[in-house]
């Protein structure tokens, strides 16, 4: 008797060591994408994290085109998008098997930045589109004093720049001779130390080294953005293969909590609600 | 286990890890073959090299990656120019001047410079050298050529330095002891008899730093300014190869027309590697100075 139940408990503590080894397994939640979503899901994940114990959300920042391609390829859980996924990456996960799931999580606000010595204020979408064409080339032929404009743009196929190229450019190409800068930290810190220089970034990234600029007439904040009134504002995406179900559900959910939802804003996006 | 079939265990160990690298070099060419070569079916490969339009997300898009390369080529002549005076003469001095305690110092503090990590170099450059070219000089912007050549012949210097230091270390002593025994000083050995005697070897080094600014990508992404506009000064920003490809790749929807491009620029800036190092190896083996009767 004292056998067999001592038998029953070594297994019992077997199937409990792993139970907790698979339970520990599911406690994980990968998430990939873009790097304008990268510090608000790190800060949403952190403080989820902290409320529960156990569970492990890793995230890395390779762009919505890359999260999304790791989504097709079922390499992370949830992708992060600072744009709606395309077409051609809805046919491409079907293919596989996927059924991309958006979920809102935040509206991205872009705000255009120069340096804090310029003494312009504002700029109208149509000032802001010749000048990223090259055929605005001196800051004295929108109001500002005699100089050179240094144009500051993103890499192609950053998120950010597709929404300013949507909203500002209109399809047109933006001038060869812009820079290139592969983040909006370093759009900033560029713009930051060039008193020549205009540039774009989101909200969150905006701080007392720059100026931000109004946008014909209207200043980017949380309200205007929400009412729609400020032009170049985004939602922000997390994609999930199919509806998310165990920790990528409950960590969604938290996201759009009023608590999810006050990270946002801290990191300076505007919450969805 | 006899000692011969553990001597041939052995062998066989080494040669496996040796044909495993080897076999992990030829896969990683096949992919980037495979994905890059896609793109010449949308575009000839003569406007993909010499089209100096890159607008790879207009529609339709342009893939010409001329102005890329020239931005590439521009940024490594101008660093080799900065970096072989100094790393040849640093090697020369280390070499062949400096007492034994400052050579001591030296070299490991020149090592220690090839062990800096690319993006420390690049946020420097960002940070510092960038505000101060533009003040000094009135330039709408700091993040242009020259800072980038110099940032990037910091990176060459170490490997040009230790390099040319090996290839004098090997001239034979009998060569130095003949010059000054003919009554030349030691400025006139180090130049008439050494320096030519290591030539094969200095120029291999400078090379081999060429080779390793061509393909040296964080340091161009955050200093060279990303403009695609073919440069008309040394003021100007430029995207040199690796940069586009760092840049734009994480974004380029998975094998879209972009992404292949991006892969073909890969092609390109490999062959060119592959170019520079084909041309070192040549160079050292064709010249190789194997003793005293070959002068």
């Amino acid at each position: 008797m004292k056998r067999l139940s001592r038998f029953v408990l070594s297994l019992l503590l077997c199937f409990a060591t792993i139970g907790a080894g698979v339970s520990h397994a599911a406690e994980n939640v990968t998430v990939n994408g873009s790097t304008t979503v990268l510090p608000v899901a790190q800060a949403s994940a952190e403080a989820f994290m902290k409320m529960n114990p156990g569970v492990n959300i890793s995230i890395s920042g390779g762009g919505s085109g890359n999260g999304i391609k790791a989504l097709i390829d079922k390499s992370t859980d949830i992708a992060n998008a600072s744009r709606f996924i395309k077409d051609s990456e809805v046919k491409q996960a079907i293919e596989k098997g996927v059924y991309p799931v958006p979920h809102r999580i935040a509206i991205d606000c872009i705000v255009p930045i120069v340096h804090p010595s310029n003494p312009i204020s504002g700029l109208s979408i149509e000032q802001m589109s010749l000048i990223y064409q090259g055929k605005i080339a001196n800051w004295k032929e929108v109001g500002g004093p005699n100089m050179t404009i240094v144009v500051v743009s993103r890499d192609t196929s950053s998120g950010t720049y597709e929404i300013w190229e949507e909203r500002i450019l209109h399809k047109q190409k933006v001038t060869p001779k812009a820079q290139l800068q592969a983040s909006n930290g370093a759009v900033n810190q560029t713009v930051s130390k060039n008193k020549y220089a205009i540039g774009y970034i989101g909200l969150g990234y905006l701080n007392s080294e720059v100026k931000g600029l109004k946008v014909n007439g209207i200043e980017a904040s949380a309200d205007t953005a929400l009412s729609g009134v400020y032009p170049i504002a985004r939602p922000l995406f997390m994609f999930t293969n199919g509806w998310p179900s165990g920790l990528t559900a409950k960590y969604i959910n938290f996201i759009v909590s009023p608590k999810g939802q006050e990270i946002m804003k801290d990191e300076g996006f505007v919450p969805i609600y | 286990m006899t000692r011969t079939t553990k001597e041939l265990a052995i062998k066989r160990l080494f040669l496996f890890f040796a044909l495993l690298s080897l076999f992990i070099l030829g896969i990683i060419i096949i992919f980037l073959f495979y994905e890059g070569l896609p793109i010449f079916q949308a575009i000839s490969p003569l406007d993909f090299l010499f089209g100096v339009e890159w607008y790879p997300t207009y529609d339709p898009p342009n893939f010409g990656i001329g102005a890329l390369i020239i931005g590439s080529f521009v940024v490594t002549v101008f660093s080799t120019i900065i970096a072989v005076p100094l790393g040849v003469l640093s090697a020369v001095y280390i070499a062949e001047i400096a007492p034994l305690f400052v050579k001591e110092l030296f070299k490991p503090v020149i090592e220690l410079l090839a062990g800096l990590p690319s993006v420390v170099l690049g946020f420097f450059g960002m940070a510092i050298l960038a505000p101060w070219l533009q003040e000094t000089f009135d330039l709408p912007t700091g993040l242009n050529i020259l800072n980038a050549s110099i940032m990037l012949a910091f990176m060459a210097v170490p490997t040009i330095c230790s390099i040319s230091e090996d290839a004098l270390y090997s001239v034979p002593k009998e060569f130095k002891e003949a010059s000054y025994a003919l009554g030349a000083t030691k400025y006139e050995t180090i130049a008439r008899v050494t320096m030519p005697a290591a030539l094969s070897g200095i120029t291999t080094a400078v090379i081999l730093g060429m080779a390793r600014a061509i393909g040296e990508t964080m340091v161009v992404l955050m200093v060279a300014g990303g403009a695609t506009a073919v440069p008309e000064s040394i003021f100007d920003s430029v995207r040199p190869m690796p940069a586009s490809i760092a840049a734009e790749m994480a974004e380029a929807p998975f094998r879209s027309q972009h992404y292949h491009a991006l892969f073909a620029t890969g092609i390109v800036l490999f062959l060119l590697s592959l170019g520079f190092n084909l041309v070192a190896d040549y160079i050292s083996n064709r010249f190789k100075e194997v003793g005293s009767a070959t002068l």
